[in-house]
């Protein structure tokens, strides 16, 4: 009777098993969150809307040199993947873990590890859906010019962009008891993001938050979607970057703790 | 034809599925939580396979603590936990092994089969999707939403969940809660099949009743510590109060023949209490609940005493009350 290693069957292969368990997660993580309209079409409709207001209106108009419309297509491009992380991994794993549906996830075999990362695409697939809309709305109903590659430009941070918040959220779920999950996020979520200038070009704002805001995570993913369309600096691109990489860093190590902690808890 | 191509791993991992093994034990387990509350205090138990454990006591009484540990969801302050002679905080120990909690929500936007098939995905020789839907009795709603289902499908949908991976070892946290009489008999009879196919099942519950019918032991905790264990009319007998000195049908095996007799009667209370294996006398609403290990006995004498004894009724002594002597003298 084999007691520690596991009588597995020959043909059973760790990595592919673990690849096909991520991508089931994925697909399934995705088509629920589309399922939930109430968060699908608030989370892909806010980004949309305020462009609608702020860019369509503004269509023309010039800022320092930058042409508002297009501006605010990356930086609301940055609020869409932003918010879609926040809300499906912050508030949705917040509500799986007060249901005691986390730990039942927890005490199967699935790998952990791979439970989050298909959150995680989930929330960028949906960032990609905002990116893209705004590109087509931006185009058609705001005379803004857009090249291919920029498009995939936007595409591109959009993943990248994804994964410090999905840290973020993960930290959130950590910390918020579900039923005011939803209103923290947002009582963090909206003020930080206009902070950073995704709502309005950022050299409309006061210089004391124009000098606060790289504090913020948002302002440097707004930064480097910026940078596609020459509206950043180039050369500091690598530091935003860097910045990100250290946010998700922080981010990961406190929900470390918080649930090392919760751990240690009755 | 067939036999010749079938591949190496049908060949099942327990050759005398006869032969008992341990599939879960804890080894003076001790688990302190950082508020200083003592859950579990130097507890050791085992489950073997074949059978199916019962996990009573009341709340608090370190059952779910107890349960999480074995899940590998929480790490022990002191002591050993095995399953299957692994880990279980390491997920590959947990291939054997499938779980039923109780869940407030469980995702709503995702239909009944495919969350099965999510946790199919997640074992290397998973039951088919419809020996699943069988066995939890989840016919002709696969393809409805869990948020649409009513709460007895919803914890059908969560036992499903259990079986998905043909494991060895499972876990159930108040299975029967919210289901009809008919859906609770049909989960029994797939758990004691489960029993019957050599697997371990380890159950908490509230009603005593369900432990009382399904389960081969029993295991009673209180305070964090094991009070009791054994099968359900050992524990049973156990529940027979202090009999006094003169009763020599204590000195007999634990298995003692005790009854209730309950009926309505002129006598007083210190005449029965002298009767031949009378061990307690209670006066009710209802008349006079009488515990007496010598039924016949006590019967002959009370009749002969009392010729105007009316409403008799025998009964054994319900798991309830050996529970209820159990952890309210602790």
């Amino acid at each position: 009777m084999s007691t520690t290693a596991l009588s597995l069957p020959y043909s059973y292969n760790r990595t592919n098993r673990i690849f096909s368990i991520f991508l089931r997660e994925t697909r399934y993580e995705f088509v629920r969150a589309m399922r939930t309209k109430a968060f699908s079409l608030s989370v892909i409709g806010f980004p949309v809307m305020f462009y609608l207001l702020f860019g369509v209106m503004n269509r023309g108009e010039a800022v320092h040199g930058q042409i508002v419309a297009k501006y605010l297509v990356a930086s609301y491009a940055a609020f869409g993947v932003v918010g879609s992380a926040l809300f499906g991994i912050g508030v949705g794993l917040a509500g799986e873990r007060s249901s005691g549906w986390l730990e039942l996830k927890r005490a199967s075999p699935m790998p952990p590890l791979t439970y989050l990362a298909a959150k995680c695409v989930s929330a960028i697939a949906f960032g990609l859906i905002i990116a893209t809309i705004l590109c087509l709305v931006g185009t058609f109903a705001a005379g803004v010019h857009l090249s291919a590659l920029e498009y995939l430009g936007i595409c591109g941070v959009s993943v990248i962009g994804g994964v410090p918040f999905a840290c973020m959220g993960l930290l959130l779920a950590m910390l918020l008891p579900a039923n005011s999950a939803p209103g923290i996020v947002n009582l963090i979520y909206l003020p930080m993001s206009y902070c950073s200038g995704l709502w309005m070009p950022i050299s409309l704002l006061p210089k004391w938050m124009q000098h606060a805001a790289p504090w913020l995570p948002t302002y440097h993913l707004a930064q480097l979607m910026l940078g596609i369309f020459g509206y950043a600096q180039p050369a500091q691109a690598i530091r935003h970057v860097f910045a990100l990489l250290g946010f998700a860093m922080l981010f990961l190590g406190c929900a470390w703790m918080a649930f090392a902690r919760s751990e240690a808890d009755a | 034809m067939s036999a010749i191509l079938e591949p190496i791993d049908t060949i099942p991992d327990k050759l005398w599925p006869e032969a008992k093994y341990a599939a879960s034990s804890l080894h003076e387990v001790t688990k302190r939580y950082s508020n200083g509350v003592i859950a579990l205090d130097r507890v050791s138990l085992e489950l073997r396979s074949g059978d199916i454990v019962a996990l009573l006591g009341p709340n608090g009484a370190g059952k779910s603590t107890a349960v999480k540990l074995m899940m590998g969801l929480t790490s022990p302050t002191a002591g050993e936990v095995r399953v299957f002679g692994g880990d279980p905080r390491v997920a590959g120990n947990r291939l054997r092994t499938g779980v039923m909690l109780q869940v407030g929500r469980a995702p709503e936007m995702l239909r009944v089969r495919e969350h099965i098939e999510i946790m199919r995905g997640y074992y290397p020789r998973p039951l088919s999707s419809a020996e699943i839907v069988r066995a939890a009795g989840l016919e002709g709603i696969e393809e409805r939403m869990f948020g649409q289902l009513s709460g007895g499908q919803k914890q059908r949908v969560l036992f499903a969940l259990a079986l998905a991976g043909d494991p060895d070892l499972i876990f159930l946290d108040e299975p029967t809660v919210g289901l009809d009489i008919e859906a609770r008999r049909r989960m029994w009879a797939e758990i004691r099949s489960l029993r019957n196919r050599g697997k371990t099942v380890l159950l908490t519950t509230h009603y005593l009743e369900e432990a009382d019918a399904l389960a081969d032991r029993i295991i009673v905790l209180s305070k964090g510590r094991v009070i009791c264990e054994g099968s359900p009319a050992e524990v049973r007998a156990t529940a027979s109060p202090k009999s006094n000195s003169r009763d020599r049908d204590d000195s007999r095996s634990p298995l003692a023949n005790v009854k209730l007799l309950s009926f309505h009667t002129t006598l007083s209370r210190e005449q029965i209490l002298t009767l031949a294996g009378v061990q307690e006398v209670e006066a009710t609403a209802t008349g006079v609940v009488v515990t007496t290990s010598a039924p016949e006995s006590s019967l002959r004498e009370l009749l002969a005493l009392d010729p105007e004894l009316r409403g008799l009724d025998v009964r054994s002594p319900a798991l309830e009350d050996a529970f209820l002597a159990l952890t309210t003298s602790e």
